[in-house]
Formats: structure tokens, C-alpha cells, sequence
């Protein structure tokens, strides 16, 4: 196997450790960010000099620079998708927690229901 | 909290007495058809009963309350998982509860397993009983449904460590000490599984019970289509 394949892998599998984690931390969020700004370096790279990055790409061992631009593009899409996950995942617990404390608040006290569910006995 | 209610004795409830310190909680959704005979058939056995509506559209609450069990009402659908664990929490409002039962509200479950599991409970000290219904032969599965049931148990067994025989089974028997060690945050169907997951890893004593499912054509039609056990595991999976 090529080194680059093992180190896109490895970050592949890196970044999805990481973003499964936590998502709420500053760090990871830090992490994104740079992982962004990389993958955007990279893109305009590409626009204003292809030869540049396809001679970076082969340098690493990968055929064309739209090849290596694809494989960041993957892993910044996967990075996206479990960190929106994620967050719904924590955006919806929060709405839970609040719908679950006005339903209790909002219904008759259990020891009113007891009372109530005794005398129908 | 002051109170002048003359407390039972601890140790087993007389049979038929409507278990008097036992909830029965029924997470509730667009189970209008079938609910008031639900809480018919529960009242044979139990007194207090509350159904945790999850965002019906339909009359499902109202044909609760009018049978006479309380209502708790989320305001919006949150799902089943989320439905018990605010069931749970309402419970554990009550000082006098010692124990939850967890039953579900398209009548599938038969309200005299639910009561010899709450006997079953405070008999032998536990703080778990889980229904199964592959330890009688009363459940008629089709061979599809089963194979799926017991590629699930298998799943939950392998994952959590507890050899149960039915680990996806709505009825279920918690002590206080459970309901309030247990924490559910799967809000959809992925609780099963977390319940048995929860109690794996606590010290919490469990047993099993067999009990009956019955499939009517109504609950087969409400029930989990198959597919949906993909998202169960994915949810499972991804936490």
C-alpha cells in the first residue's frame, strides 16, 4: 500500500474518532476549523495553479492534484455529516429535557392522581 | 415529606389489591382505538396509571383521561423512549412508589403478566423483571419475526453482556432503585436495548417472565415494521 493511503486513511478514520467524541468541545470545533481552512487552501491551490498541486499530489504518491483534492474533500464531507449528526443529536436531547419538564410541571402532582385514582376504586 | 397514610408492611402485595404502590406507565401515541380497553383491562389489576401522551393528533388523551388515567402530555412528538423515560420520572415524583411498570398502549401486553411480574418482584427482591415471550410457547410468531427478535437478542446479548431470551420486549418491571438508575436518551426506539444495556452495567438484581404478545391484525398494523430495526441498530451504534 502507498504511504498516501495510509495516511488519508488514517485520517479518515482520525477525523471520525475525533467528531464522534464530542462535538460540543472548543478544541474539535478548533479542529474543524483548520481542517477547513486546509481543504480551502487547497481548492483555490488548485484553481489558480493545477500543475502546482498535481506536482504536490505526485509528490505524495497520487496520480493528479484533483485526485488529492477529492480524497480531502471526502474526508471533510464525512467530518460534516457525523458532526451535524452530532449536534441534532445534542439539539434534540435539549428539546426533550424542556418538553419533558413542562409536561411534568403542567400535570396533575401524582399524589392528587393517587388520591384522585384511589377514590374511583 | 410529612404524610399520615398508613404504610403496608414491606414485602409482597396481596393479590388483586391494585397494587397500590406500583404506576403503570403507557407511553401513548395515536393509540386512540385502542387505549380505553387497555385501561379496561389494566384496572382489573391496578390502580394508578399514567399515560405519557407524545404528541397524538388524534383523541388518544382524551379517551385516556375520560377512562380515568392521568395524562401527561409532551407537547410535541419526541418519540417512545422519550415518552417512558418522562413516564418514569413522573413515577419517581410519587414518594410512595415502589415500583414502575412499563406497558404498552396498543394492547398487546396482558395486564395479568404485568401483575405476577410486580409479584414476581417484590417477592424475590429484585429490582428488574423483563417480559419475554419466548419462554412460553403462549406468543404466535411468524418465522420472519422471530428470526429478527432473536438476531436482536443476540445483538443486545452480545453488546451488553445480559443473557436475556427477549430483549426488545415492551413489558417490563422497575423498582424504585432501577427507575431512578435507569436514564433513557435515546428518544426513539433504541431504548430497549439501552434499558438492558443500563442495567447491565449497574448491580441492579433482574429476572425475566415470560409473558404473551398478542398480535392482533390492530397492533400489527401500529407495530415496528422490520426495517425499522436498521435504525434501531444504527441509532444504537452511533450512540
Amino acid at each position: 500500500m502507498l504511504l498516501i493511503q495510509v495516511v488519508l486513511i488514517v485520517a479518515v478514520l482520525g477525523v471520525g474518532a475525533l467528531l464522534m467524541r464530542s462535538s460540543a468541545g472548543e478544541r474539535h470545533q478548533a479542529i474543524r476549523r483548520l481542517l477547513l481552512g486546509l481543504l480551502c487552501v487547497l481548492a483555490v491551490a488548485s484553481i489558480l495553479a493545477p500543475g502546482v498541486v498535481t506536482v504536490v499530489a505526485q509528490a505524495f504518491g497520487v496520480g493528479r492534484g484533483t485526485d488529492l483534492l477529492l480524497y480531502g474533500l471526502v474526508i471533510a464531507f464525512l467530518g460534516a455529516l457525523v458532526s451535524t449528526y452530532r449536534r441534532q443529536r445534542a439539539l434534540e436531547s435539549r428539546l426533550t429535557d424542556l418538553t419533558r419538564r413542562l409536561a411534568l410541571d403542567e400535570a396533575e402532582a401524582p399524589v392528587v392522581a393517587r388520591a384522585r385514582q384511589d377514590a374511583r376504586d | 415529606m410529612p404524610h399520615d397514610v398508613e404504610r403496608p408492611s414491606l414485602g409482597p402485595t396481596r393479590p388483586g389489591d391494585g397494587h397500590p404502590e406500583t404506576w403503570v406507565v403507557i407511553p401513548l401515541f395515536r393509540e386512540e382505538a385502542a387505549i380505553e380497553a387497555v385501561l379496561d383491562e389494566l384496572r382489573g389489576h391496578f390502580t394508578h396509571i399514567v399515560c405519557v401522551d407524545d404528541g397524538s393528533p388524534d383523541a388518544s388523551a382524551a379517551r385516556a383521561e375520560a377512562a380515568g388515567a392521568t395524562v401527561v402530555r409532551h407537547g410535541v412528538n419526541l418519540g417512545q423512549g422519550a415518552a417512558l423515560q418522562t413516564g418514569i420520572a413522573y413515577a419517581l415524583r410519587d414518594p410512595e412508589m415502589r415500583s414502575v411498570v412499563t406497558f404498552d398502549a396498543d394492547g398487546q401486553h396482558c395486564a395479568t403478566d404485568a401483575s405476577a411480574m410486580v409479584d414476581q418482584l417484590e417477592r424475590d427482591g429484585l429490582d428488574v423483571v423483563f417480559g419475554s415471550r419466548f419462554l412460553d410457547d403462549r406468543t404466535e410468531l411468524d418465522r420472519l419475526r422471530r428470526m429478527v427478535l432473536r438476531l436482536a437478542t443476540l445483538y443486545t446479548n452480545t453488546t451488553t453482556g445480559m443473557p436475556l431470551t427477549d430483549a426488545h420486549n415492551g413489558l417490563r418491571v422497575l423498582s424504585r432503585q432501577a427507575a431512578s438508575t435507569i436514564r433513557l436518551r435515546h428518544d426513539r426506539m433504541a431504548h430497549a436495548s439501552e434499558i438492558v444495556q443500563q442495567v447491565g452495567r449497574s448491580d441492579l438484581r433482574w429476572a425475566e417472565h415470560p409473558v404473551e404478545i398478542r398480535y392482533t391484525d390492530y397492533s400489527r398494523s401500529k407495530g415496528q415494521s422490520l426495517l425499522n430495526s436498521v435504525n434501531i441498530l444504527v441509532d444504537t451504534l452511533l450512540g
